[in-house]
């Protein structure tokens, strides 16, 4: 499987997932410059976390016009695999492939530590291999995590089983219905706060994400649509 | 143009003997412009002028030392081709006068030594020194210091994507009108990639890279170099403003250049901006440097050629590129979005020629004025210090209510409500964050893991400057043995009061003699550092406290933490319960936080036992032997074994014998010992013994109780999360209410 890391200006975990995609999974990996609308055909779009343009206006504002998100539109609309993670999540929303905001944490301070997600629903090429309502521990690293839409977005998400994972045992950032991650109507794109790619190796002190990635792995068949 | 005047002279900092050093050096009186570069570059902050002759005597070389202090920072061979460049740098000034760009700025500026020499920053560490947070007086500005600090830290690094996986953070009275913000910042590259800050080769072009230049920031080195005063708020603007978004691409695109082959020598500006890294490149490769600033950058119009090369404007970088090459250079920075322009080039008269639209505005020889600041062999007498020998007597009526509160205590306290703030996972590395004895962080490309302790401890220096000074070393050393790696350079920060004061001067003196014996015998050479003086507001200085950052490698993969992880396995107290008598007493947490006073001297040090112990538990943890394993040091044996318990919630049934009364023997802070807790009790004693030291069982870890028992007595016995509590919510308490 080819993932496809897109390099904003200010990103800074598209090492991470790079990393976790090629050298811990043995998958193709490969950088797309914010800069180009074309991707390479790869297979599955990862918009990373970070700081995209600085995040000093609202986060992943200014993210959603460079050019390479309209060829992630296009993608996404023809029904490609794209994960936002963090930075990623934020700029998924403020392009509008996912419903809702992500606002400033409700303690008001960037949270950096591992917090315990339930896995909401198995449909979807994210979550097919884990098992319903498994816990994973995986880190957060955010100042805007807190995840915020109207009474009827949120009866919609969960009316359809769009909720992929929700935090337990504690909500780190105020989220509404402890949401951590949700996905579009499709069930194509995934956004989520958490950092699944830092939670890969026995030696980062948890394997948990790995099941997210598998998951991707494992449902790229050949009828999905490539990027052209 | 300004004239000259012995006012002016005054104002710039400078004394009568030092100007008549520029007169003789120009041959001539100095320009306006001329001035103000030489009290720059001449301040104590950026010439070392009151510590160079002392810091001579410190060890720099190693057989992995690839790079000694006078680079940006400096670089050890790590194996397999790969290396790593560190240093420690201090924003002390800027973060009093305004905490959150303070320190923000102090995160860039060693950020820059780090990638201006061709490593990417990997990991970030902050000692800090903060008041009381509770004073009734000045509490409330502790506090809101504190927190401007942490949030520009976290803005910074969490931004920039580097990871600040460790540090402390300290509590005095002393700090109160002198906060300390001491970062440490470590990167890696390849040994066939270093860049210098070498400005060579004949008509080379000098390139100006990154941010536009404002008036931020000008005169930063000199206020750094004064004491405050009641005025010293005025010099808020001599703060700069951090950018970390800038930075980042600033990062990636000097790592890309570097890449081309085209780049020749390449520094950061940092302290005294422009000035220093024109006159240091060309100091270092024998040159000069011709530059005209109407062809840099500006953010501000009007700016004269004084606040030009003053100007202390952040994220900004200047290069010497190959000629012809010019146009990879700016390729590499119209991508990432960043202003690049050339400026002028490499001459062969060795003089620094500053021009404004062509016209000559300063011309001096960059060797005397980057290399032959005055220095000062400054008088210095027998060390401050203002409390007794004698200790006051004093019997505890429950040594268990005195541990609860010494766990509570700010300096022994949780600090996860500051470093949670720090993203200390990016980059996917962190294999021990903060918390631990010891930070580690993992090369992907080699295998090798890098560990990184950050230690000072100014009560002990304060009692003996010299003593201290060993006692940190040794402690920093420890607590990377204590995670199995093996130390092997250091880097310090050498926080004092007004070196213009005797009895300062000798504290400043006797730490450095200290900390060169004490890193001679541990194998540690001081590849770099920094100085800052005149710690002081309205004539009250900090205590001395020098910070050290030390660096070892580490082979193995998996660490070992400090934490309990099963119950039921055997407590090993490897070097001993030690000794202690109430003049040794004198700098504990316990004098500190339960009697409330200072006396005596620091704990005793035995370099040769201390060598030992550690080289005992490197083997221990790498034999797979210790499940965990845990430094004793800040408030004791007690202190030690609680911490031990609260990750898990794993407890301990713990009896000695000694002869010591209860309150030494559960909370002196003598050296040399490690808290072990193993399956196999029997391996463990015997490497204790092959190196010669001393090991005592102690007792067994358990569910959920902490018992400490002496002889037949039991001396604490209490639940572990109950203490636990305390320990984890006392700072927000101390800053929330």
């Amino acid at each position: 499987m080819k993932f496809g890391v897109v390099l904003f200006p200010g990103s800074n975990r598209d090492h991470d997932i790079w990393d976790a995609a090629s050298r811990v999974l043995g998958q193709q990996a490969e950088i797309l410059w914010h800069g180009s609308d074309n991707l390479n055909n790869v297979d599955v779009v990862v918009l990373p976390g970070g700081f995209s343009y600085g995040d000093y206006l609202r986060c992943g504002a200014i993210a959603k016009f460079s050019p390479i998100m309209g060829a992630v539109k296009k993608f996404a609309a023809e029904g490609g695999l794209v994960l936002g993670i963090c930075n990623g999540f934020q700029i998924l929303v403020e392009s509008g492939l996912l419903p809702g905001a992500l606002i400033r944490n409700r303690g008001l301070k960037f949270i950096c530590k591992h917090v315990d997600l339930r896995t909401e629903t198995t449909n979807s090429p994210y979550t097919h291999l884990a098992t319903r309502g498994q816990v994973l521990r995986v880190p957060i690293a955010h100042g805007e995590g807190c995840y915020i839409a109207d009474d009827r977005t949120l009866d919609e998400l969960e009316g359809e089983d769009r909720v992929a994972f929700r935090y337990v045992n504690g909500n780190p950032n105020g989220s509404l219905r402890d949401i951590a991650g949700i996905l579009n109507k499709e069930r194509n794109v995934l956004g989520l706060m958490p950092h699944p790619e830092d939670a890969v190796e026995p030696l980062m002190g948890s394997t948990d994400g790995l099941v997210i990635f598998q998951s991707l792995v494992a449902a790229h068949l050949p009828q999905l649509v490539s990027a052209k | 143009m300004s004239a000259i005047t012995p006012d002016l002279i005054a104002a710039h900092q400078l004394t009568e003997g030092e100007y008549a050093k520029i007169v003789s050096i120009l041959k001539r009186e100095p320009s306006y412009t001329e001035l103000g570069v030489f009290s720059v570059m001449w301040s104590e902050h950026c010439s070392y002028k009151s510590s160079r002759i002392h810091l001579k005597k410190l060890p720099t070389r190693s057989k992995l030392v690839l790079q000694g202090p006078g680079e940006n920072a400096g670089i050890i061979d790590i194996g397999d081709g790969w290396a790593i460049a560190f240093k420690i740098e201090s924003h002390n000034h800027p973060s009093f006068i305004e905490p959150f760009q303070g320190a923000a700025t102090g995160v860039g500026g060693i950020l820059r030594d780090i990638f201006t020499m061709g490593a990417r920053p990997i990991a970030v560490m902050d000692a800090l020194r903060f008041g009381p947070l509770d004073d009734p007086q000045t509490g409330a500005r502790n506090r809101r210091i504190l927190e401007g600090v942490v949030s520009g830290i976290a803005h910074y690094g969490n931004c920039f994507g580097v990871p600040t996986v460790g540090g402390e953070c300290v509590f005095d009275p002393s700090y109160s009108g002198n906060p300390l913000v001491n970062v440490f910042a470590l990167g890696v590259f390849r040994t066939d990639q270093i860049f210098y800050g070498k400005a060579q080769g004949l008509g080379n072009p000098v390139i100006y890279v990154g941010a536009k230049t404002g008036r931020d920031g000008i005169h930063g080195a000199s206020m750094a170099s004064a004491e405050f005063t009641e005025e010293s708020k005025q010099k808020r603007p001599n703060v700069q403003m951090g950018d970390p978004f800038l930075e980042k691409l600033l990062l990636e695109a000097c790592l890309e250049v570097m890449q081309t082959g085209a780049v020749v020598g390449i520094q950061d500006m940092g302290a005294a901006g422009l000035t220093c890294s024109t006159c240091e490149m060309g100091s270092r490769a024998g040159t000069g440097i011709e530059i005209d600033l109407a062809l840099v950058p500006q953010r501000e119009t009007g700016m004269t050629p004084y606040e030009i090369m003053l100007s202390e404007s952040q994220e900004r970088m200047l290069l010497v590129a190959q000629k012809g090459r010019e146009n990879e250079v700016f390729e590499v920075f119209k991508k990432w979005g960043l202003d690049a322009a050339e400026i002028g080039m490499v001459t062969d008269d060795g003089l620094l020629r500053v021009r404004n639209h062509g016209v000559v505005v300063a011309e001096i020889p960059n060797r005397e004025l980057a290399d032959e600041a005055p220095l000062y062999n400054r008088p210095f007498t027998a060390p401050h210090r203002n409390v007794p020998m004698e200790g006051p007597t004093f019997a505890s009526a429950s040594v268990q209510a005195d541990l609860e509160a010494l766990v509570a205590s700010a300096n022994l306290c949780d600090k996860r409500w500051i470093w949670e703030q720090y993203d200390y996972l990016v980059r996917s590395n962190t294999l021990e964050g903060p918390g631990g004895d010891a930070a580690i962080v993992r090369i992907k490309e080699t295998g090798t893991s890098i560990a990184m302790s950050l230690d000072g401890n100014g009560r002990y220096c304060y009692l003996d400057p010299r003593e201290g000074a060993k006692l940190l070393v040794a402690e920093c050393c420890r607590n990377l043995s204590t995670v199995g790696a093996e130390p092997v350079a250091a880097t310090n920060n050498l926080n004092f009061g007004n070196p213009e004061r005797p009895e300062i001067m000798a504290q400043l003196v006797e730490a450095i003699e200290g900390m060169s014996e004490a890193c001679s015998f541990f194998g540690t050479p001081i590849t770099g550092g920094n100085v800052s003086l005149y710690n002081e507001t309205l004539g009250e200085g900090i205590i001395p406290s020098p910070v050290l950052g030390i660096v070892g490698l580490l082979k193995t993969a998996a660490p070992v933490g400090s934490a309990f992880r099963n119950a039921g396995r055997s407590i090993i107290l490897l070097g001993g319960a030690g000794s202690c008598d109430l003049t040794h007493f004198g700098g504990t947490q316990y004098a500190n936080t339960i009697i409330k006073e200072m006396w005596g001297l620091p704990p005793v040090l035995d370099m040769e036992y201390e060598k030992r112990v550690q080289s005992a538990i490197r083997e221990i943890v790498l034999g797979g032997l210790a499940e965990s394993s845990h430094d004793i040091s800040d408030g004791g044996l007690a202190v030690a074994l609680a911490e031990c318990t609260f990750p898990n919630g794993i407890g301990c049934q713990v009896k000695i014998d000694s002869e010591l009364r209860p309150e030494f023997l559960l909370f002196h802070e003598g050296p040399s010992r490690i808290l072990v807790s193993t399956a196999d009790a029997d391996a463990v004693l015997r490497i204790a013994a092959a190196h010669d030291v001393e090991a005592i069982p102690i007792g067994a870890t358990a569910e959920s109780r902490l018992e400490i028992s002496q002889g037949s007595t039991l001396l604490v016995g209490c639940d572990v999360n109950e203490l636990k509590r305390r320990w984890e919510t006392a700072l927000e308490t101390l800053l929330h209410g």
